[in-house]
């Protein structure tokens, strides 16, 4: 059974559909990456997963449980699933591990002292250890990236969503962020990015899915995808992002 | 290859501080030229004698003032006991029109009317109504106090204002921040209480400074319903003495209080606007 599955997931905005009947199964420890132009439905798709967006048709399932079903109280799915944002949206009135601590202390009750092993040893892993103390405004953008990273694993996340996260950093910046994924991979995280980082995606993807107009137009393993893409989108739109 | 500077400086530099000389010399004569026709016009009017005598009398400001500082202490103990329920109410009402559950719908319905009518009456109408009002009902001491009729006034008046900036800083924390909020799981409580109030509240600070200030102010028309506070006592001063001056040491001592006030307020709404550019 898969950990994730979509079925005809559609979501409309008034009368723009933005996601249009997508299926896709994602197993656990896998990394799937959705790749397609701005627009093409990506976010909106993971913030559909993360129910932060009600879909209007079709089913999403969590360990073959329906999480979509209209009038489910979203909190518990959430705690499951962990998101990270392209703008890091880290809470600018709170120090990183104030940060980190907020929804495991006010989830699971739990005190600071217990939980501050755990969330040290988060921060050292990805090289935050000396930034715990500090505000979002004295960090990096990748430095808050991976604050962020450590926020959502905080809470023992089933399921890791990744939007653009790379999208909003200087070019210097960006590896850092993608080897917090790769060590997240290794760890055998199950992952869903939404990314423009196209050597990233071939690298280290299970599979890809090229997405326009809210539909997945074509999916496979990366060297079937970049290296011989069948759909003649895919083929536009790969040459055209891989010049 | 570089320009020759003199003392060091660039010409850019010297054309600055040539342009900033200049400024200082015309601010200061100007501003020598109109506080010179004020001492030399104004004394020229033909009230002025009569003006000065009953406005700005040497002997009854020293005589009065004193008198007036205690009673002015009755002002700043109205203030302090109606400026933290101000704010309590003030956020509790901001909250009602933001609930969503259906059951709470009239909380949602009282809130927006009340902040509708506290806001649409005069603040001195609503002391009159509620000062003489409630107490009118024949209720036994002290419940026909007019120190708790007047200040109640003070209060839901100056809630619903303070009510209205509470929300608009709600509104201005930006949507992602609540949906990083809820992607962690926490509860729709939870994302308000630790993520989006902390932020709303101290975006409105120099706002509610305003507020403050002008409540210091509107301390005073409790004075109509009763309480011998500094505005009240000044008049009777003016009818004992038949003189102004003391309602000229009135204003200056809300002014000692209200311009360092202003002042602050003004700094700190100045940090917060550069810190956000």
């Amino acid at each position: 059974m898969p950990k994730l599955s979509l079925r005809d997931v559609v979501k409309r905005f008034g009368d723009n559909t933005v996601c249009d009947g997508i299926n896709l199964d994602v197993n656990a420890g896998e990394m799937v990456c959705l790749i397609g132009a701005s627009g093409a439905g990506k976010s909106t798709l993971l913030r559909c997963i993360n129910l932060l967006e009600p879909v209007e048709d079709g089913e999403i399932f969590l360990d073959g449980a329906d999480v979509s079903i209209p009038g489910l109280d979203p909190e518990p799915v959430r705690r499951r699933i962990g998101m990270v944002f392209q703008s890091y949206n880290l809470f600018p009135h709170m120090t990183a591990v104030e940060n980190v601590l907020l929804a495991p202390r006010r989830n699971h009750k739990k005190s600071r002292a217990e939980l501050m092993p755990e969330v040290t040893a988060l921060f050292a892993r990805f090289g935050l250890a000396e930034h715990m103390g500090k505000y979002p405004d004295q960090l990096s953008g990748g430095q808050q990236q991976r604050v962020a990273i450590v926020r959502a694993l905080a809470m023992r996340p089933e399921v890791m969503l990744f939007d653009e996260i790379t999208s909003a950093l200087d070019p210097q910046l960006v590896g850092d962020v993608l080897d917090a994924l790769r060590a997240l991979k290794a760890d055998g995280m199950t992952m869903i990015l939404a990314t423009h980082e196209m050597g990233f995606a071939r690298e280290a993807a299970d599979k890809v899915c090229f997405l326009k107009d809210g539909r997945i137009l074509e999916e496979g393993k990366p060297e079937e995808i970049f290296e011989r893409p069948q759909n003649e989108d895919t083929q536009q739109f790969l040459a055209r992002a891989l010049k | 290859m570089r320009m020759q500077t003199t003392g060091g400086k660039t010409r850019r530099q010297l054309y600055e501080d040539r342009l900033r000389r200049r400024s200082l010399l015309i601010a200061g004569g100007s501003t020598a030229l109109v506080i010179l026709a004020i001492f030399i016009l104004v004394p020229m009017a033909p009230g002025w004698e009569k003006v000065q005598k009953s406005f700005f009398n040497k002997e009854v400001f020293l005589k009065t003032f004193p008198k007036l500082l205690d009673a002015f202490l009755l002002d700043v103990a109205i203030f302090a006991w109606c400026a933290p329920l101000i704010a309590i109410l003030g956020l509790a009402v901001a909250l009602m029109r933001d609930v969503r559950a259906p059951a709470l719908f009239p909380l949602r319905i009282f809130g927006a009317l009340y902040t509708d009518i506290f806001r649409g009456v005069p603040v001195v109408l609503t002391v009159y109504l509620i000062g003489f009002g409630i107490p009118g009902l024949g209720l036994p001491r002290p419940w026909n106090s007019p120190y708790i009729w007047g200040s109640l006034a003070l209060i839901l008046t100056y809630s619903a204002y303070v009510a209205e900036i509470f929300r608009s800083g709600i509104t201005s924390v930006h949507q992602s921040q609540r949906a990083a909020a809820q992607s962690l799981g926490l509860a729709e409580r939870d994302v308000m209480l630790f993520v989006v109030l902390p932020q709303a509240i101290r975006r409105v600070v120099p706002a509610q400074m305003n507020m403050l200030i002008a409540l210091q102010k509107d301390v005073a028309l409790l004075s109509f319903i009763g309480p011998v506070e500094i505005f009240r006592q000044a008049g009777v001063f003016k009818s004992l003495l038949a003189n102004f001056t003391p309602y000229v040491g009135a204003a200056v001592i809300f002014l000692c209080v209200t311009i360092p006030a202003t002042r602050y307020a003004d700094y700190l709404m100045n940090k917060q606007n550069r810190e956000r550019s």
